[in-house]
This record gives C-alpha cells, structure tokens and sequence, in this order.
C-alpha cells in the first residue's frame, strides 16, 4: 500500500514537470559527499555561464537554455537515476564528472542517441569517434595527462629521464588506474623507474603510501586524486619535506581546495592544466554584471574566478559553442541531442572564438573529426605561490606524445569495439 | 471483518500447512503476483525500472539473503557488499568466458560460487559469536574488494579496472547491455525475486529454518536437542551466500551494466543491506521487502519531491533527505523495535478482530 502510495505521488509529480520547450541541458552535480569540494566550484562555473547565456544573450540562438541540476553525490547508481530522471526532457548533453558514471552510461547514452562530453576525464579511448560515436573528451584526456607530465619533467632534466625514479599516487578506482598504462609505456620508452602507490577511495588514509615515498625517495611524484584525497596528499608530502616542486598533480589535484589547507607547506607544488587561470577576462565582468550582481548565481556565488570554477564554465562555454555549431549545421535553432552529437562533432574552436567570447587565450585551440573526438591533447604546467595564494601558468599549452598515445588508444578502443560488437564508422 | 478464518476449513494437512493460511491473504498474494508480472511490465518505461523497481528488486533478494543469515541463523554479518561483488566478478567472468551460455544460468551459477565463498568465510562462525563474528565479516568485506581491484584476471586486464557486461539475450530478447527494453530487464529480476522469496520462505519453516531458528536462539540448547551447529551454520551462510550473489550478479549485469568494485561493493553496501534488514525487520521475508522498499524508494521519493515537486536546490534537497531518511530510522525502530514487518504484523491481528476488538 506504501508502495502504491510512493509510487502514485511520484507519477502525479512527474506528471507535473515542465515540457521540453527550450535547449535542456543537465547537471549532473555533486555537492554533497567526499568529493563535494571539487562539485561545488564546477557546478557552480557550469551553471553560471548558462546563466550568463540566458540573461545576456536570452539564449542561444533565441532558444532560452533550461538547465535541470541533479544531485549524484558522486555515486554510480544516484547518477544512473539522474541519467534516467533527465533523459527524458531532451537533454543536449551529458557531463557526468565522474569517471564511474561516465562508464555506466557510455553504453547507455550511445542506445539513446544522446552525446556525452567527459572533458578531461571518463574513458580515454573515447577519444577514437570511430568506436565511440556518442562520447567526446576535448580538449585532453587522462592519457595525454600522463604524456605532459612526463614531457615537462623531461624538459626540467634537459631531456633524460634515464634512471629516474617516478611514483605515482593514484586513487584506488577506475579513475586513478587510467594513467598507468600509459605511464608505463612512457616509462619504457624515457627509462624511469614508475612505482606504483595506491589510495583508497576516499583518500583520508595515506600514511602507509607517504611513508613508503620517504623511504623511497623517488625523484618526483605524480598524483591522480580527487576530493579529500589531494589536500591529504599534499599535507602529507609537506609533512615528510618532499621537495613540492618535484610532485605534481593531474588537473583535478590542482584546485585552491587542495592547496589552501596545507598552507605555506604547499609552496611550490604543480599540477597540470588545460585551461586557463583567474578571472581577468573580459567574460567575467558579464558574469559580475548580468549573474552575480543580480543575485542570480549558482550556489553560494563565491567561486568565481577558481579553478575548477573555470573549468566548469570552460565545459559550458564548450557546449554552448557546439550548439551554435549545430544549430548552423542543422539550419534550426531549436535542436536535438542528435543535432548536438553533430555540432560537437564539427566543432572547432579557435583563438578568434575565444577572443570573440571574452576569453582570449582561455584554452587550447583544437577541432574535433569524426574520428577524433578528444582534440590534440594539449596541456600546460601551472604553480602554487602559498604567499600571493595563487597559480601561476609556468609553460605555455604543449601537445601530449601523440606517437605513444595513439597506438594505445587504438588498442583499447579496438577491445571495446570488440567486446560491445561496434563496426568502426567514419569510413 | 477482512482476516477473517471463520469458515475457512483446511481438510488437509498441506491446506493446513501453506504459507498464507487466511483466505484474504492468499488471494491479496495472488493479486500481487497478478499486477506484478502482468500489468506493471505493460505500464513502465525506462525511468521507473532503472531508478525504482530494478534497484528495488535487487536488493530485496539481498535483504531476504541477509536475513536468512541474520535474522534466521543468528549470525551477524558485515560482509554483503563483498559477497555481492563476488556475484557480479563471478557473473562477469562467466559471460566473457561463455558467451554462449544462457545468462540465467551464469547468474545462478554466480550464485552457487557466491555460495562456495560464503561457506569459506563462514568457517569463523563455528568459533566465534556476535560481534566477533562481525568483525571476521568485516576482514571478508575488505578482502573481497582488495582481491578484485589488486588481481587483473578478475576484470580480464581492462585498462581502468571496471568491468562492463556484454549484451546477453534470453530467448532472443536483450537482457544486460544498453538495448535490453525495460519490461525485460524488470521481468527478469521479478522472477529471480519470486523465485528467491518462494525458496527462502519454504527453507526457512522447514527443518532448516528450524534449525537455524534453533542455532539463532540458543546455540548450546540446540546441539544439545541435536541440532549440528556445524552444518546449520556453514547452511546458513550458503543460502545466504547464494541469494547475496543473485543480487549481485544482477546489480551489475541487469542493473548497472558496469561496476567499479570499491565505489559499488563497498562497506557502505553491507551497511546499507544491513540496515535494510533491520528496518524491515529480522527473521521476515516480507520485512526483508520492506526494508529494501523503505530504503531505496524513500530516497528517490524524497529527492522528485523536494527538487522536482518544491523547486528546492539540490544540495539542500539532498543533505535534507539523509536527515529525513535518518529521522524515520530511529522513529520507526523506536516506535517498533522488531521492524517495519511487525508492525505489518499487529496490523493483521487488529484486523483480524476488527470491528469488534474482544
């Protein structure tokens, strides 16, 4: 009876939600749980320029953005729901931000004919579009992650790394083991020495993991953590004097969270990038002037300007530029998420866009191909300053080792291919 | 007035002896089969079986293993998250090793090797009791995880450790993977749910159950009267063992469609079916329903009415549905101890005199 009552209320609710009418896109948010602290900020950048969009341009292309958010708390199976919840209202795109989610509907989104955007993160070989038509990961993946951090270590140690010892602090999830392969076959081309340093989800425990990097001494320390996980590992890496120039984070280990609570002990510690830093942009006086000022923020509206922030907007800006794409592909302003597979498959993003957006040099430029889906895997080396508390861009945008990456990607993809039963396309 | 046995003569001893005695009660048993698997398949689409009925399912096949354990046998287990996951492992490497075999059959075969593992980490119930017991179930729960994420061979060597199940068809209609329909991926479950409850019902009032009950009571008592704890234990943790891994084969086959071991098996699952047990009630398989209905509809229930229904932030709407949920925890247990079954209990024995109460 219980049941029959839950379930009644809930179908009279359903019932009651709004009718697709505008361009829908979802937020697969978390702001709640272990990993709240990266949520919050991304969520927050996502929505904000969504807003943006609507109060200053009133949409786009005359079609007004409907953003529906959905909690997932960073948990596989609330995503599930969330996924099934949105899906169907026409959402243009999915952003899940987590790796396990992203896994669990890669398969689903490519049945429903809806694309999924996992920047920076999800399953790297969804970069070959020949197996993975629905998924898109531009501008950079985990793999190329690796390649940078290892290109910018081979730059500091005027190109040999024969020798080395490298130690990787990955959590302990799909999330963390994406870069091993990768590492180890730059390992074998460069020759150093990787050891291999597991952390548990969610990450609050790495006495054994610091004490074994002590006793060990490798000479630098890359990081593949998420949430709570980062500010222990750097708080720890201070604790044992681990010189902080020598250890370096993926671009989700590199957000003023982490850093903040180690304090002047976090001087010195790099972390990757794909996007730019700050809020000196033109576009973030709109944000101050069409979103904050009139109270129409996302959130606690005081992220503005941080790092995972920008990536948040980054993503967004991505999206509504793939629309646009779209919608001149299509001819129409009023889209489906078909239509956005399209425009994101054709999207191309220049320094003149990016300029024209008020975000002149924000990111790499890059174009997406059928066959490519994750752009050219470009990405820069950025640096804590505990005194100013702020990061600082210490390279220029370069390009991952495309001659390592893409042997591998093909390999993983073709295992996908023929595990799912997907003929290749593009031809 | 609806309880009503007057007039309801047994004239036989297997009349006598069926599981829903009172009329009324059979009849609303066969109801629920009736609107179960013939009207639900019919009126579902793909948010309500992925968000409510399949997680609903599932867990409710762990409940009624869990339950069996805890509630029958006495035994207190923390160890169900590991169990579950040694269903979907075993599950996953089943379907990759044998593509060609029928997917029921890899199911309950994770089953029995869910089953065999069981049996092997019961083994420490023999010498310890009550909490002790727990915190050997606890050393099961994180061996478990540790042993899938350490040995590739258990996610045949995929880059990123996820296992991720193949489309698999029973009798020519999808079943796992992203084309299965709905009604199919429901359908199936509710007839591993059925078939779950039916045995587990049957088992646990027949000589088994009796001896679990036994073992659960007063385990000297009982190996006094002749009751070998040995095997009613090892039994126990079996039984319970092979439900738990139906579960969990289908939570990542039917369910999820991938799975990452530590972030899905984990403690917090064992927590989760535990309390399901609980709430629902120790030593009922309708508790066992209730509990997992409780626990996993009341969330989803909670989330639509607050974001969807009042228009609430969604960090609000979720941090609200732990203090919520948490609340009807200690109200419900406070207002009945024995779970959500007693009360369902003392229900039917009012109705049963209703309207005159003497």
């Amino acid at each position: 009876m219980k049941l029959k009552l839950i379930t009644a209320v809930t179908a009279a609710m359903m019932a009651a939600a709004p009718a697709m009418a505008e361009l829908t896109f979802s937020a697969l948010s978390y702001r709640t749980g272990p990993f709240a602290s990266g949520g919050i900020p991304f969520a927050d950048g996502y929505q904000d320029y969504f807003t943006l969009m609507n109060e200053r341009d009133g949409g786009i292309g005359g079609e007004r953005i409907n953003l529906i958010e959905c909690e997932t708390g960073y948990n596989t199976e609330k995503g599930v729901e969330c996924y099934e919840a949105t899906k169907g209202s026409g959402v243009l795109v999915y952003q899940p931000l987590s790796t396990g989610i992203t896994y669990q509907i890669i398969p689903k989104a490519t049945a429903d004919n809806i694309p999924v955007h996992t920047m920076g993160y999800g399953r790297t070989s969804a970069k070959n579009g020949r197996v993975f038509s629905h998924i898109f990961n531009y501008p950079a993946n985990y793999w190329d992650g690796a390649s940078i951090a290892v290109k910018h270590l081979l730059d500091i140690n005027g190109g040999d790394l024969s020798g080395k010892k490298v130690a990787l602090v990955y959590h302990n999830s799909a999330y963390g083991k994406e870069p091993i392969r990768t590492l180890e076959e730059l390992a074998k081309k460069h020759g150093y020495e990787l050891t291999l340093l597991a952390v548990d989800s969610p990450g609050q425990e790495q006495k054994s993991q610091w004490l074994q990097i002590r006793r060990e001494r490798p000479d630098y320390v890359l990081m593949w953590g998420w949430g709570v996980m980062n500010s222990v590992a750097i708080q720890e890496a201070a604790n044992i004097r681990y010189p902080m120039e020598n250890f370096i984070g993926i671009w989700w280990s590199g957000s003023e969270n982490d850093v903040l609570p180690a304090g002047a002990g976090a001087n010195g510690y790099k972390a990757l990038t794909f996007h730019n830093l700050g809020s000196d942009y033109p576009l973030y006086a709109d944000i101050e002037q069409y979103v904050k000022s009139t109270g129409k923020a996302a959130g606690a509206g005081d992220q503005i300007g941080t790092v995972l922030y920008n990536r948040g907007l980054y993503a967004a800006m991505l999206a509504v530029e793939a629309v646009k794409t779209a919608q001149e592909i299509h001819g129409t302003a009023q889209i489906t998420p078909a239509m956005m597979r399209d425009g994101m498959e054709a999207l191309e993003i220049t320094e003149e866009k990016m300029a024209a957006l008020g975000l002149p040099n924000f990111g790499p430029t890059f174009s997406v191909s059928c066959e490519n889906h994750g752009g050219d895997g470009f990405g820069a080396v950025k640096q804590w300053d505990a005194a100013a508390g702020q990061w600082a861009m210490i390279t220029d945008f370069f390009q991952a080792d495309q001659d390592v990456l893409n042997p591998l990607i093909e390999e993983d993809s073709a295992a996908y291919a023929a595990e799912a039963n997907i003929t290749p396309r593009c031809e | 007035m609806f309880y009503r046995e007057a007039g309801d003569f047994k004239t036989s001893y297997v009349d006598d002896n069926q599981t829903f005695p009172i009329k009324f009660d059979r009849y609303r048993y066969y109801a629920v089969l009736l609107i179960a698997f013939a009207i639900i398949p019919f009126v579902l689409n793909d948010y309500w079986v992925n968000a409510v009925f399949l997680p609903f399912l599932i867990y409710s096949i762990a409940a009624i293993g869990l339950n069996i354990l805890v509630g029958y046998c006495g035994q207190v287990s923390l160890g169900t998250g590991g169990f579950m996951a040694v269903g979907a492992y075993a599950c996953y490497k089943l379907m990759t090793s044998f593509p060609d075999v029928n997917i029921l059959f890899h199911i309950i075969i994770a089953g029995g090797i869910t089953a065999a593992v069981g049996v092997l980490f019961g083994l420490p119930s023999l010498r310890i009791k009550g909490f002790y017991l727990a915190v050997a179930t606890l050393a099961a729960q994180f061996f478990l995880v540790w042993l899938f994420n350490r040995v590739p061979w258990f996610y045949n060597y995929s880059a990123s450790g996820q296992i991720s199940s193949p489309e698999r068809t029973l009798l020519g209609v999808a079943i796992t993977g992203p084309n299965a329909p709905a009604w199919a991926m429901y359908l199936f479950c509710l007839l591993f749910v059925a078939a779950s409850a039916i045995i587990a019902r049957n088992l646990t009032r027949g000589s088994f159950g009796r001896k679990w009950m036994a073992i659960r009571d007063m385990d000297i008592a009982a190996e006094i009267i002749g009751v070998d704890p040995l095997k009613a234990k090892l039994s126990a943790f079996a039984v319970s063992s092979f439900f738990v891994g139906v579960s969990g084969a289908l939570f990542f086959s039917v369910y999820l469609g991938a799975v990452e071991v530590g972030e899905v098996f984990g403690i917090n699952k064992s927590f989760l079916v535990l309390f399901m047990v609980i709430i629902g009630g120790l030593g009922s398989i309708f508790g066992s329903f209730a509990g997992a209905a409780f626990l996993v509809l009341l969330p989803v229930f909670l989330k639509n009415f607050l974001v969807a229904g009042l228009g609430w932030p969604t960090d609000m709407a979720a941090h609200l549905e732990f203090m919520i949920v948490g609340a009807l925890i200690i109200i419900f247990l406070i207002a009945e101890p024995h779970g959500l079954a007693q009360l369902w209990r003392v229900t039917k024995e009012k109705l049963r005199l209703w309207p005159f109460p003497h």
